[in-house]
């Protein structure tokens, strides 16, 4: 079941919580403790905007056990506009074509779903196309 | 000092789904054929590079079980798992092993065992290989990872998607004479072009297919060989292992093969050559883009550069088995097949019969020296080997 180990999670998960070392400013997501910039202890957390633009995708057609229901599905690599590279699945894109260099923002959506009706179902971030502002 | 050390033996199992063998028969199959061949000597460690049993035979602790297998029960044994490179990392304990003193004879074991479990099931335990928390949580597969490079490596260098087509090509054309690959039949541009998608722009002949298999190398010190050893001799000339961030995302650079850089430049080091001075280089094909970028990390080629090593132009490709440095020479993981944590004992084994002279149809002339490179996942691991033939 795992529920402790996605609990651990959560602001990540959730609210894509990660640090900024107090030594070099480097931007850390996901956390990782000791900065890969300057090697200093980094535990400062930090909020990213969630904000970013799609570095490559691709489809995956084979999913693993537990990513069957949503098969197709697009993966991406998103650079955040505070410099890290994110793994994410790429969501609500109807008939919009992804492309290197689309604007996208994070989303709080179904990642997997452990089992039958009463498996755990994990939630997390997933990016989508920047929606164009509505003027009044 | 380091002693040297020498590869008394080799033997590998065919690549194929062997569905009337278990796990330890396919180890067992490889360790009585490098036994064989090495006139006899009894290993004093078995190192064994899995990384799937636990998930897919549910099975661990395979150094009791292969040596007890194997009639070897009161010897040392244990796995090495570095994910896709635990083959490499088993080789490299076995060396250390030798090389240090510690034991006279050493074994390292590839065995992988994929076919008793099918779809999602196989798929993620591929995925264990790379960031559970931050990658595999989020659907990703080490093919979709992959697919991700080839991407951006098309954008970023303006490439011709066909330009991928080379390394399957020679690949396919090298496994036809050996008679351990999966796949033995030589494929066309035609055919490249219209194979099926499997995670854009990756498609069916960019991906090595995954297959069970086992091989084994025997090490030892010269002095101890049996008389009358029929082979020419092929010592072990350097070994390294070098690490990356797991997680693909975390890296400044990600077409950048930084642990596969380092990984050749520490043995090239130690052997005191460049890799200029290298006959062939058994890289790691399991996708096509990997080659073109271990390629360029060895510094074959500059960045963006690598894929035009496998165009054929004037002369045959620079990476073909008539060129400059073949590469695949027995099929590489595209044709050979994949087995996983036994793949980087197959180049070993592979390289050794090279520099020995009996390497069959395939058999490059006057080679010396071969470069082994076994990666886990994006190159998150990489472990070199030198092997060099000792005349006389």
């Amino acid at each position: 079941m795992e529920i402790s180990r996605h609990w651990r999670l959560r602001k990540q998960r959730y609210a894509l919580v990660g640090e900024v070392c107090p030594h070099c400013e480097a931007k850390l997501f996901p956390p990782r403790d000791i900065c890969p910039e300057c090697g200093q202890e980094a535990r400062t957390t930090y909020n990213f905007s969630g904000r970013g633009e799609v570095y490559s995708y691709t489809t995956v057609y084979e999913p693993p056990a537990g990513y069957e229901e949503n098969a197709p599905y697009t993966v991406a690599l998103i650079k955040l506009e505070e410099g890290p590279i994110v793994t994410a699945q790429l969501t609500d894109l109807g008939d919009q074509p992804v492309e290197i260099g689309t604007p996208v923002e994070m989303v709080t959506r179904r990642l997997r779903q452990d089992g039958d009706e009463r498996g755990m179902i994990v939630y997390g971030y997933k990016f989508r196309p920047v929606l164009a502002r509505v003027s009044a | 000092m380091m002693s040297e050390v020498v590869i008394a033996g080799v033997g590998q199992t065919p690549v194929e789904e062997h569905w009337d063998k278990s796990l330890r028969e396919l180890g067992l199959m490889a360790l009585k054929a490098a036994v064989m061949d090495s006139g006899g000597l009894r290993p004093q460690a078995l190192f064994v590079g899995n990384m799937f049993a636990p998930q897919l035979s549910r099975q661990a602790h395979l150094g009791a079980l292969i040596a007890d297998f194997a009639g070897l029960t009161g010897i040392e044994a244990a796995t090495i798992e570095a994910g896709g490179a635990s083959g490499g990392a088993a080789l490299r304990a076995a060396y250390l092993a030798v090389a240090s003193g510690a034991v006279d004879v050493a074994m390292a074991l590839g065995v992988e065992k994929f076919s008793d479990v099918i779809g999602a099931k196989v798929d993620a335990a591929l995925a264990t290989g790379g960031d559970s928390d931050y990658e595999a949580v989020q659907g990703l597969t080490p093919t979709a990872q992959a697919a991700l490079l080839m991407r951006r490596y098309l954008y970023e260098y303006e490439v011709p998607r066909q330009a991928f087509a080379g390394f399957p090509l020679i690949a396919h054309a090298n496994g036809v004479n050996n008679p351990n690959a999966m796949f033995r039949k030589a494929i066309s541009e035609e055919v490249y072009r219209q194979a099926g998608v499997v995670s854009d722009p990756l498609n069916l002949f960019d991906v090595a297919p995954l297959a069970d298999g086992a091989a084994a190398v025997l090490l030892t010190r010269a002095d101890l060989l049996p008389p009358g050893f029929p082979h020419r001799l092929v010592r072990i000339a350097a070994s390294s292992m070098a690490t990356d961030t797991l997680a693909l995302h975390d890296r400044p650079d990600p077409l950048d093969f930084r642990a596969a850089r380092l990984s050749v430049e520490r043995a090239c080091e130690k052997a005191r050559i460049t890799p200029a001075q290298v006959d062939l280089f058994e890289l790691h094909d399991a996708y096509s883009i990997y080659a073109a970028l271990s390629l360029e990390a060895a510094g074959y080629a500059e960045r963006g550069q690598g894929w035009k090593l496998a165009q054929n132009g004037a002369e045959p490709a620079v990476v073909s088995l008539r060129g400059r440095l073949p590469i695949s020479v027995l099929g590489g993981f595209k044709a050979r097949g994949n087995p996983g944590g036994a793949a980087g004992i197959y180049q070993a084994v592979e390289a050794t019969l090279q520099l020995r002279g009996e390497a069959g149809e395939n058999q490059l002339p006057n080679v010396r020296r071969a470069m082994i490179q076994n990666l886990a996942g994006p190159a998150s691991s990489a472990v070199t080997h030198l092997l060099e033939a000792l005349d006389g």
